[in-house]
């Protein structure tokens, strides 16, 4: 199995967090990881991605090829378009449709669906809304995990388990909040898919 | 047990592992976080590791000497700008030779993504004829880490790591392996070596020549070095990471193509002869400048050798698996195309950040002349050159912003006006600002003291505060023309006014903008802690 996953979003949004979930998890289930992240100034409110690749097998490149990304999971929608080249003919973009807009020429809403709908079954979260009902807004990246996690190829109690881990530190309440992010991100995305 | 660790931070497991007593080093993406791994994980060594920042590369590599001379291992990190910094002490160690194991890591940034150029160190290591290790990934970075500080033990050279940005960055599986000890404080007096007057840099540097075929001996023998056979007319000559994109093509497309990878420096020949004779064409992958491309085609060109310089991949940038793929004759793939729609997110200063406020107001002082030229520098402030503020004009080395400014002064520009960071004035602008006092230059120097080096992550900086403003005095400022303003939006018109006042005025002036990066203080009162 090998699965490449593009982390997107904007600097500050914290994809390194769903990043961290996933390496660990994997690495957890005694799979190979690779995961490149950009540091540096475009942490600044720029366009930042993240190139995480998981395989039973040895791993080459940091980065994904062209055109081999199974999933294209994205906190912000207009970022989730920008890599496009890289999505496989099947693979999957999950994205939040919470907008972003810190610069000049922001498409509308309309441009940016119409777009994501010529993908394959594209899976669009009001993580935003999902998280502040899971407790915190700040959850909005576990229900994006969540949302992503039946194309991840790692099984659930691993991710949650990986969540736990995570959070433990900030107290117990606020993992148990994560985790109700993520399943709740989960129940959408697996909605969706029943009713396309 | 394998952990989850950068390239970067591998190197400094590595390091740590091996028994450094000490590290050095400036922040600079992206090399970072080499330091910062072993300022957050000595803890438990048995001995102390000394961790602390620099005041610049140079300053880094000299005390890094210093703790060779002494006997320890001692590893310096930077960026690849950084070496040409550190360039002078760099050179001359190689003359001087080293004492305990001395590994300077450079991390360069080909794509420039966090860069103003994207320079290959391998140039410089080259240039000070020491050895190159270059891993490929980051289990190869922490075994090469080690390797190295016994090879410039034992060759008593220093030895540079070159690593990349992607490998710099990219977090994978690594495992550890014993621990060894630190190395007795052992200081033998050899002025013969280390004092470099003539009569002795002559015989040093016959010595390093006389080594060269050392050097290259175990490069033919190191495991960094390393055939995978193959089958085919074409053969690929792989540096570094570009073996990782070409093992990818490789495998992706079952090719059977012979691959020498090549990690250590300088190259060893034997291992490129067999290859050389062995195929037709052979596929020259260097992640960087054509370096070693440039030499094995020769002056006159050799038309079997297909690389960079011919087009077969492209001259700038980094490699990747899809570039490779066609530089190997497979077709381009046909690949979902961005939409027209997408447009740009460049960087942006934080909402709520200090500079904001400041260039807000120097605008408004600018716009009221007709030459409204502004020399800056490297650090967040540089965002100030972009929308919404276009407010500095120049960004090209650490501390030119004071240094051009004198120059375009001089050359008779007014008004003359430099902004520049706490971190970067410690780093190479000071010495400018001395320049400046003692020819009368009519400048200001506006000091953006955020009382951090934001841009890399908010890393200590060697001086702020009063003690920038004690640093002034004591160059020579008049105490009537260092001025302290705080950027904040209710100060506007008082800094307005200050900064006006000090741009008039046909002298050298200092104003010092205090308010801590907003980013750093979070971080701090997140983790009260850590110190920053
Ligand atoms: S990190 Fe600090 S200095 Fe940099 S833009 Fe943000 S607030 Fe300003």
């Amino acid at each position: 199995m090998q699965i490449n996953i593009i982390l997107a979003g904007v600097g500050g949004q914290g994809i390194l967090t769903i990043a961290a979930v996933i390496d660990h998890a994997a690495l957890q289930s005694g799979l190979t990881v690779r995961q490149a992240e950009v540091h540096g100034m475009s942490q600044r409110g720029g366009a930042v991605q993240s190139h995480l690749r998981i395989s039973d097998k040895e791993i080459f490149s940091d980065l994904i090829a062209e055109g081999t990304a199974n999933l294209i999971l994205s906190v912000e929608p207009l970022e989730a378009l920008r890599y496009l080249p890289f999505l496989a003919p099947q693979g999957r973009i999950v994205t939040s449709t919470d907008s972003f807009i810190n610069m000049e020429g922001y498409p509308t809403t309309e441009q940016i669906l119409d777009e994501l709908h010529r993908t394959n079954h594209p899976v669009l979260v009001n993580a935003a809304e999902l998280a502040r009902e899971a407790g915190s807004v700040r959850t909005s990246n576990m229900v994006m995990l969540g949302a992503a996690a039946p194309f991840i190829g790692i099984a659930t109690e691993m991710l949650e388990a990986s969540i736990e881990k995570l959070f433990q530190a900030k107290g117990a309440d606020i993992a148990a909040m994560n985790i109700r992010a993520f399943r709740t991100g989960q129940a959408l995305s697996q909605l969706q898919a029943t009713a396309t | 047990m394998k952990q989850l660790l950068l390239g970067a931070e591998a190197i400094a497991l590595g390091a740590l592992d091996g028994g450094i007593s000490g590290v050095y080093a400036y922040p600079g993406t992206p090399s970072t976080e080499i330091t910062e791994y072993i300022q957050k994980n000595k803890g438990d060594r048995e001995q102390p590791v000394r961790s602390a920042w620099s005041a610049n590369e140079k300053t880094a590599y000299e005390a890094a000497l210093g703790m060779s001379y002494a006997g320890k291992r001692s590893l310096v990190c930077m960026k690849h700008v950084g070496l040409n910094v550190a360039a002078d002490a760099f050179i001359n160690s190689a003359i001087t030779g080293v004492n305990g194991g001395l590994v300077v890591a450079v991390a360069d940034d080909p794509s420039m993504h966090s860069s103003q150029n994207e320079q290959d160190s391998r140039v410089y290591g080259k240039f000070a004829m020491v050895p190159v290790v270059e891993p490929a990934s980051q289990q190869e970075l922490y075994d090469a880490a080690r390797y190295a500080f016994d090879l410039s033990e034992s060759l008593k050279l220093p030895v540079l790591l070159r690593l990349t940005t992607r490998l710099a960055h990219s977090r994978a599986g690594v495992e550890g392996t014993a621990r060894g000890t630190q190395n007795q404080l052992n200081a033998p007096y050899a002025p013969e070596r280390f004092v470099l007057m003539p009569h002795n840099a002559r015989r040093q540097y016959n010595n390093l020549l006389a080594m060269q075929a050392e050097l290259e001996e175990h490069s033919e023998q190191s495991w960094l070095n390393r055939l995978i056979p193959g089958t085919g007319t074409t053969g690929v000559l792989a540096f570094g990471i570009a073996f990782n994109y070409v093992m990818e093509v490789r495998q992706a497309y079952a090719l059977d193509c012979p691959v020498l990878k090549i990690g250590h420096y300088p190259l060893p020949r034997k291992k490129i002869e067999a290859l050389f004779n062995s195929c037709e064409t052979i596929l020259v992958a260097e992640e960087g400048y054509p370096v070693y491309e440039e030499l094995l085609r020769g002056y006159f060109g050799n038309t079997h050798i297909k690389g960079r310089l011919d087009g077969t991949l492209p001259r700038a940038g980094e490699l990747n698996a899809d570039s490779v793929a066609l530089a190997l004759g497979l077709a381009k793939k046909e690949v979902i195309p961005v939409p027209a729609i997408m447009v740009n997110r460049p960087p942006e200063l934080c909402k709520g950040c200090g500079h904001r406020d400041l260039y807000e107001a120097l605008n408004t002082v600018m716009n009221a002349h007709v030459q409204q030229h502004v020399f800056s520098d490297i650090g967040c402030y540089t965002l100030g050159a972009l929308a919404p503020y276009n407010a500095i004009h120049t960004c090209v080395d650490m501390g030119a912003s004071i240094t051009m400014a004198k120059g375009a002064a001089d050359a008779g520009l007014r008004p003359a006006v430099a902004v520049i960071g706490d971190s970067t004035f410690t780093h190479s602008g000071m010495t400018g600002l001395l320049d400046a006092i003692n020819d009368r230059a009519p400048l200001t120097v506006i000091i953006a003291d955020n009382d951090t080096t934001a841009m890399t992550g908010g890393q200590d900086s060697s001086a702020n505060g009063s003690r920038l403003l004690d640093i002034c005095r004591g160059l020579g400022v008049d105490e009537a023309h260092l001025k302290t303003i705080i950027p904040l939006k209710s100060h506007l018109a008082e800094n307005i006014a200050v900064l006006r006042e000090e741009i008039a005025w046909d002298g050298v002036s200092v104003v010092v903008a205090q308010r801590e990066c907003i980013e750093t203080a979070a971080r701090k009162k997140r983790n009260p802690a850590a110190k920053a």
